[in-house]
């Protein structure tokens, strides 16, 4: 399953920070941020509990960059 | 200055203020301890953010965070300075604050070009129009309208969701769809797509799709998500910012330590502050934004200038992959040519060819075969005074009536064969095309030919796309060999196959994919529906046409809001003008850095050059970067006056 959340983060590197935290999460097959979009698709694996892994997302996110958000 | 979001007009404040408060500091008189508690004052307006980021970064076990090495770098400066009773506090000071004053740029710019290109493309209207039962307009929010609604669409406002006129005639402004800004005519009945601008008429329209399936809707979405398939280019630059810092700061700490203790052991003094000193000017180079940034701005702003010319981009990657194209493979029909029947030439025997033309059209006038539409398009002031009578139709031969008292008779070779009229060899005609032969009385008059009508601008795109660098130009069709070959020779293509059923196009797609050099890139051009195969498996599939036809805009990689060819050659030079941005950035940012580092290790660039550099190179690589969106496209040559 696929899904698309609004971010916000100030730079492209932080962006791609993000990106990184994200994929690194349990649960998430694939995501991608869009820097420009403001955007971050995320790609789940299968069976996975999706409001409990995008919680998990946004805290892996805002480890790397503390000035990130989220929006769920 | 309205644009600006709380967190930078903040920030915008705190670095006017700070700018204001060094200016006096540095040019003050003062000494001692009074000193470096002001200039701490200030050091901390500007940069308490970075402190408290950095904190939270080794909190959070990021040992790498720009923030903290920003921090590193100038507590160390302030350090140094102590230390070394210099009392030139100004220099951390001034890192801090022209760092802030980059990041601010730098989310300035991209703020503005996030709104300018989402402006240009907000082409989806935020309410529709119904109609009460008493006859006042409702606004409504359009993700609310059902299927089969009428919605009102008064001059001026856009239409908000696709679907078939019911009543009013107008002129649709579809430049912001195709990019085309010749007006199109509508009248009950016609099917209009979303995003298009009512120019004069009200129109009462039936809904036929949901707002979010509408074009316009769909567009936006498209448009937006071309950032998420990201660019050679773009994985480049993350995967160099992901080692760039951590090479930084390796060399910073050899720097720091190295030199002076083989100076120490060798017995020489080792000059730790020196050398401290320069390691941390690194420091102050070590943030990879600079680089990073411009590269997803530029193709942003790249995919919104070509949606502007009516060519929607799919994703970063295939302007990248575009720009490397060097074979394109065209399907014919609907393609190069109009896919319609059209009046290419009248060869009369006895008569003007004006008067053969007047009448054949006469004798067609009933007749709703596409050879009669053809014929009539090419006589549009049939309905004259003409006296029209005893019309037969015979299937499969042609028509036969009367007019003003003579038989006319137009058909084929079979129904002149019937008719006992003798059709002669003709020396005008050059082979392609349909003759249509006419006959007054039972003798033969001459004849019209008809032909698959080229596109307009087909064959200057040919010669445009060559200008480009493509060097294989090649057209599949399942036309005969004769037509396709006089098709070819007149647009100037390199390589025909003709004959070919829709299996045998993949089959022709895969061996020419198969011959290509490695690096170039194959891109297919077809209109959409019935290619889907072919744009799959090339590595640019490229559809045609895409006004509403969903097959075409999921199909393809790249498609073309109107049906013109001309707009592959618009694609391919914004691709190639983009890509050059690109790595005008990357290799100026990269050069520039590396310079930078080189300076600071022998001690030439100070911490001030270093962090100029860095922002300065930053300022101009996002200023390039915006270029993209302003690349102009091919114009046609008959409107070029």
């Amino acid at each position: 399953m696929k899904k698309s959340y609004k971010i916000d983060v100030d730079c492209a590197a932080c962006a791609a920070k993000m990106e990184d935290a994200a994929n690194k999460t349990p649960g998430v097959k694939e995501a991608v941020v869009n820097f420009m979009a403001l955007k971050m698709k995320v790609e789940f694996e299968d069976g996975a509990d999706v409001a409990q892994v995008m919680g998990q997302v946004r805290e892996n996110c805002k480890k790397v960059e503390s000035d990130c958000e989220v929006f769920l | 200055m309205g644009d600006l979001s709380d967190k930078q007009k903040k920030t915008l404040l705190r670095i006017v203020c700070s700018i204001v408060m060094t200016a006096v500091l540095a040019l003050s008189h003062l000494t001692g301890a009074l000193l470096f508690v002001l200039y701490m004052c200030d050091y901390l307006l500007i940069g308490y953010d970075i402190l408290i980021k950095a904190f939270k970064g080794i909190k959070n076990r990021q040992p790498l965070d720009e923030c903290l090495l920003m921090s590193i770098a100038t507590i160390g400066a302030i350090a140094l300075a102590l230390y070394e009773r210099s009392g030139d506090y100004l220099e951390a000071v001034a890192v801090m604050l022209f760092y802030q004053i980059g990041e601010w740029f730098q989310g300035y710019a991209v703020g503005k070009s996030r709104r300018h290109i989402g402006e240009l493309m907000d082409i989806a209207p935020d309410r529709a129009n119904i109609e009460t039962e008493g006859g006042v307009l409702e606004q409504v929010d359009p993700d609310d309208v059902e299927i089969g609604t009428l919605i009102v669409v008064q001059p001026g406002e856009r239409i908000p969701i696709d679907g078939v006129i019911r009543e009013g005639e107008s002129s649709l402004d579809t430049s912001s769809l195709t990019g085309e800004s010749m007006p199109r005519d509508v009248k009950p009945g016609d099917e209009v797509a979303s995003g298009c601008i009512n120019q004069s008429g009200m129109l009462r329209i039936e809904t036929t799709k949901e707002f979010c399936e509408s074009t316009a809707s769909k567009v936006m979405e498209l448009i937006e998500d071309a950032g998420m398939r990201k660019s050679k280019s773009e994985q480049f630059i993350t995967r160099f910012a992901r080692v760039y810092t951590p090479a930084v700061v390796i060399s910073a700490l050899a720097l720091a330590v190295l030199p002076p203790v083989v100076l120490l052991l060798t017995g020489n003094e080792p000059g730790w502050g020196t050398w401290i000193y320069r390691a941390l000017t690194f420091l102050v180079i070590s943030c990879p934004c600079a680089l990073v940034v411009s590269i997803p701005l530029s193709f942003f702003a790249g995919i919104g200038g070509a949606s502007r010319q009516g060519v929607l981009v799919k994703g970063s990657n295939y302007l990248e992959l575009l720009a490397k194209t060097s074979t394109i493979v065209f399907d014919k029909t609907g393609t190069l040519t109009k896919g319609a029947f059209e009046v290419k030439a009248i060869h009369p025997d006895v008569i003007e060819p004006h008067q053969l033309l007047h009448l054949a059209s006469h004798v067609e006038r009933y007749s709703n075969h596409p050879i009669a539409n053809s014929v009539r398009l090419a006589y549009p002031d049939e309905a004259d005074e003409c006296v029209i009578e005893n019309v037969e139709e015979i299937p499969g031969h042609g028509i036969r009536a009367g007019v003003n008292g003579d038989d006319i008779a137009v058909g084929n070779a079979r129904l002149m064969d019937k008719m006992g009229a003798e059709v002669h060899e003709c020396e005008l005609c050059t082979g392609s095309g349909t003759s249509l032969h006419v006959t007054i009385n039972n003798k033969y008059a001459g004849h019209i030919v008809i032909a698959d009508a080229m596109k307009p601008h087909s064959k200057q795109a040919m010669a445009e796309l060559k200008k480009c660098g493509v060097s294989k130009l090649v057209m599949l069709t399942g036309d005969s060999e004769k037509v396709a070959r006089e098709v070819a020779l007149e647009l100037g293509i390199d390589e025909v196959y003709a004959n070919l059923l829709p299996q045998d196009k993949v089959a022709r797609v895969e061996e020419l994919l198969a011959s290509k050099r490695s690096g170039e890139n194959l891109a297919f051009v077809g209109d959409g529906i019935n290619d889907a195969p072919v744009l799959a498996r090339s590595d640019v599939g490229i559809a045609m046409g895409a006004m509403g036809s969903d097959a075409a805009i999921e199909a393809a990689d790249i498609v073309l809001m109107d049906d013109d060819p001309l707009k592959i050659a618009t694609a391919i030079r914004i691709s190639s003008k983009c890509l050059r941005i690109v790595r005008e950035n990357i290799w100026f940012a990269i050069g520039v850095k590396l310079i930078c580092l080189l300076l600071g290790a022998f001690g030439i660039a100070n911490m001030w050059a270093a962090i100029f550099a860095d922002v300065g190179v930053m300022v101009l690589a996002v200023l390039n970067a915006i270029r993209c969106m302003f690349i102009k496209g091919v114009k046609a040559e008959d409107d070029r006056s």
